[in-house]
């Protein structure tokens, strides 16, 4: 019964098994990382980060789909009455609430990615119940700001890093 | 099991068998005492071991002549069905054979579902079939991605987008599984190595799920325990062995007419246009043996929400057999569970066929009822069935009913198809 006791106290073999395990468990853990992380994206591919697109010969109405990392990029050029329709929309109605002042800095253009925050899908340009856009895939609705307003995706479509390198380019990432 | 003390009939036989006891693990499969009264629908087992079969190695001989690249992938595919000697024969045997795999499992499943055979003792049985289930999915999943047409990649697109749906870290798993910031190609190579692995542990897991089958033995229509070997039981060989070959032979039949007379009518049109990232196909539906639980997906209006409810949908398969309180297997002798067999069959169809129609107006209200009832199948009908529903009396053996004089004649012949079965 004695040596009972002693066993239960911790002793020098039990600290020298949970440092074995320890230092076993960061062994695999660096082990593993690499064959993990190998599956995200490489350097070739984080070196297409950015595209410049000459929006030169874009009339009001007009809409362009450009390719930037693999992903489809709306570029619109907007008329007049789908500005209004974008900035007159009472932003508590919102899914998503988002100014469009906040989405297109300069009221005619507007660039976002052209992904259907639902599952990733490309919405159909002109299209749909608020005249913006229109996912084919489980019936998304956007307006002329890109904002969700009708269907199963959670947010507004995404407006990526870009700028005006000058009048006629558009810089995207 | 059923016979230790076998030794083999030659010397070399014997000699071997000391060392490595194959001919030990034979003699069980041959000598393998199963119920006497299976009936067709156990037949489907050795059904989905061929299918199995058939997809890797045609897989294998496919995989000679495909390249997994982006720029090459589709006309790779054209390749095969064109040029490849039989190329078009092992593409659509492998294209229809995941069909007919499908097809097979789901008769499977829904087999076990009315006979009862996912309760005590074949709980581990079935669960490795959930996650066999699981894997076919993946892997028919993957393979469809292969060919880098329109479906391919907007199945893909949609697929992986799924796991965005999950808080925080979402977005950095699917540029993970994606290895780039949309499906390209890094995530085509990966699709294709682990298309090429599943199988394999299918094939694993397939084993164990004989293994775990051979300890209690089959299920069988009348739902209760046996002794074996008994006069309730006959050597799995030649008995079941050409039963099985003649189902298999009748299958075959089925899978030849899809291949050599329909061989595209499962698939879509859409996906004989090479991959276009900047334009989705009007109208992205899954294989057909995945519509169900798509169905579910979009029945549930919000993203997350419908993720978990499509995901639950299957694995509230692997508690089934503690979900069902019912003592009884066989639905033979339950008549009440009887009927909500069918309707929950026909309520899987009936989510099959919405998961393939457009998601708005009547179409997503019909999806909405039926996906509540699958729940409420499984979670509210089938715990309480076991407490309240009045069963009809087992026999005492399978044997019992054909020989007369039990009390539960009367109860079997009511029954069309356990009389059938048992003779």
């Amino acid at each position: 019964m004695s040596d009972q006791k002693d066993e239960k106290k911790t002793n020098r073999r039990d600290f020298l098994f949970t440092a074995t395990a320890a230092a076993g468990a960061v062994g695999v853990g660096a082990a593993v990382w690499p064959l993990v992380d190998q599956m995200n994206p490489d350097a070739s591919v984080k070196a297409l980060a950015s595209t410049e697109v000459d929006v030169s010969s874009m009339q009001p109405g007009q809409s362009l789909t450009v390719l930037w990392r693999g992903k489809p990029v709306f570029i619109k050029r907007r008329t007049e009455d789908e500005i209004k329709k974008a900035r007159t929309v009472d932003i508590n109605d919102l899914k998503h609430p988002e100014k469009d002042e906040d989405r297109a800095k300069n009221p005619e253009w507007l660039v976002m990615l052209g992904i259907c925050t639902h599952l990733g899908c490309v919405p159909l340009t002109d299209k749909g119940d608020y005249d913006g856009w229109f996912c084919p895939c489980h019936g998304s609705h956007y307006d002329t700001s890109g904002r969700i307003r009708k269907g199963p995706a959670p947010t507004n479509m995404e407006i990526p890093k870009y700028e005006f390198v000058n009048t006629n380019t558009i810089k995207i990432g | 099991m059923s016979n230790h003390e076998y030794t083999p009939s030659s010397k070399f036989g014997k000699w071997f068998n000391d060392r490595l006891p194959l001919l030990t693990l034979a003699n069980h499969l041959t000598d393998y005492p199963t119920p006497k009264n299976l009936n067709y629908w156990w037949t489907f087992g050795g059904i989905l071991t061929f299918c199995l079969i058939t997809q890797i190695v045609t897989g294998l001989v496919l995989a000679m002549h495909y390249i997994a690249h982006a720029d090459m992938a589709f006309s790779s595919v054209e390749h095969i069905m064109r040029d490849v000697n039989y190329g078009w024969l092992l593409r659509y045997v492998h294209a229809n054979g995941a069909s007919m795999f499908f097809l097979a499992v789901y008769i499977h499943i829904f087999r076990s579902l009315f006979y009862g055979s996912y309760k005590s003792p074949r709980e581990i049985i079935w669960i490795l079939g959930i996650i066999i289930y699981l894997l076919m999915m993946a892997a028919a999943f993957m393979g469809y991605v292969l060919p880098w047409g329109q479906m391919s990649f907007w199945g893909a697109t949609v697929i992986t987008n799924l796991f965005s749906a999950i808080p925080l870290v979402g977005e950095s798993i699917t540029t993970w599984l994606w290895g780039g910031y949309s499906v390209d190609n890094p995530t085509l190579t990966r699709f294709f190595t682990l298309h090429y692995l599943i199988p394999f542990l299918i094939l694993g897991l397939v084993v164990l799920h004989i293994w775990a089958l051979h300890v209690p033995g089959n299920n069988n229509p009348v739902g209760i325990d046996i002794k074996k070997p008994s006069k309730d039981t006959v050597p799995f060989h030649p008995y079941i062995v050409i039963k099985d070959a003649f189902a298999l032979l009748m299958f075959c039949i089925v899978f030849a007419l899809f291949v050599f007379y329909q061989p595209n009518i499962l698939g879509h049109a859409d996906n004989y246009i090479e991959a276009d990232p900047l334009v989705t196909p009007a109208h992205i539906v899954p294989e057909w043996y995945l519509l169900p639980f798509y169905a579910i997906l979009r029945s549930v209006p919000d993203k997350l929400m419908g993720v978990v409810a499509m995901l639950s949908a299957i694995l509230i398969l692997a508690a089934l057999p503690w979900l069902d309180t019912s003592k009884v297997r066989s639905a033979v002798f339950r008549p009440l569970f009887r009927q909500f067999y069918w309707i929950l069959v026909a309520d899987v169809l009936i989510l099959g066929y919405v998961g393939a129609m457009p998601a708005e107006g009547l179409y997503l209200l019909i999806a909405r009822v039926a996906t509540a009832y699958y729940f409420a199948h499984f979670l509210i009908i089938l715990p309480v069935l076991g407490w309240k529903e009045k069963t009809t009396p087992l026999p005492l053996s399978i044997t019992e009913p054909v020989l007369g004089g039990s009390p539960n004649l009367a109860a079997a012949r009511s029954d069309e198809k356990i009389e059938k079965t048992i003779k």
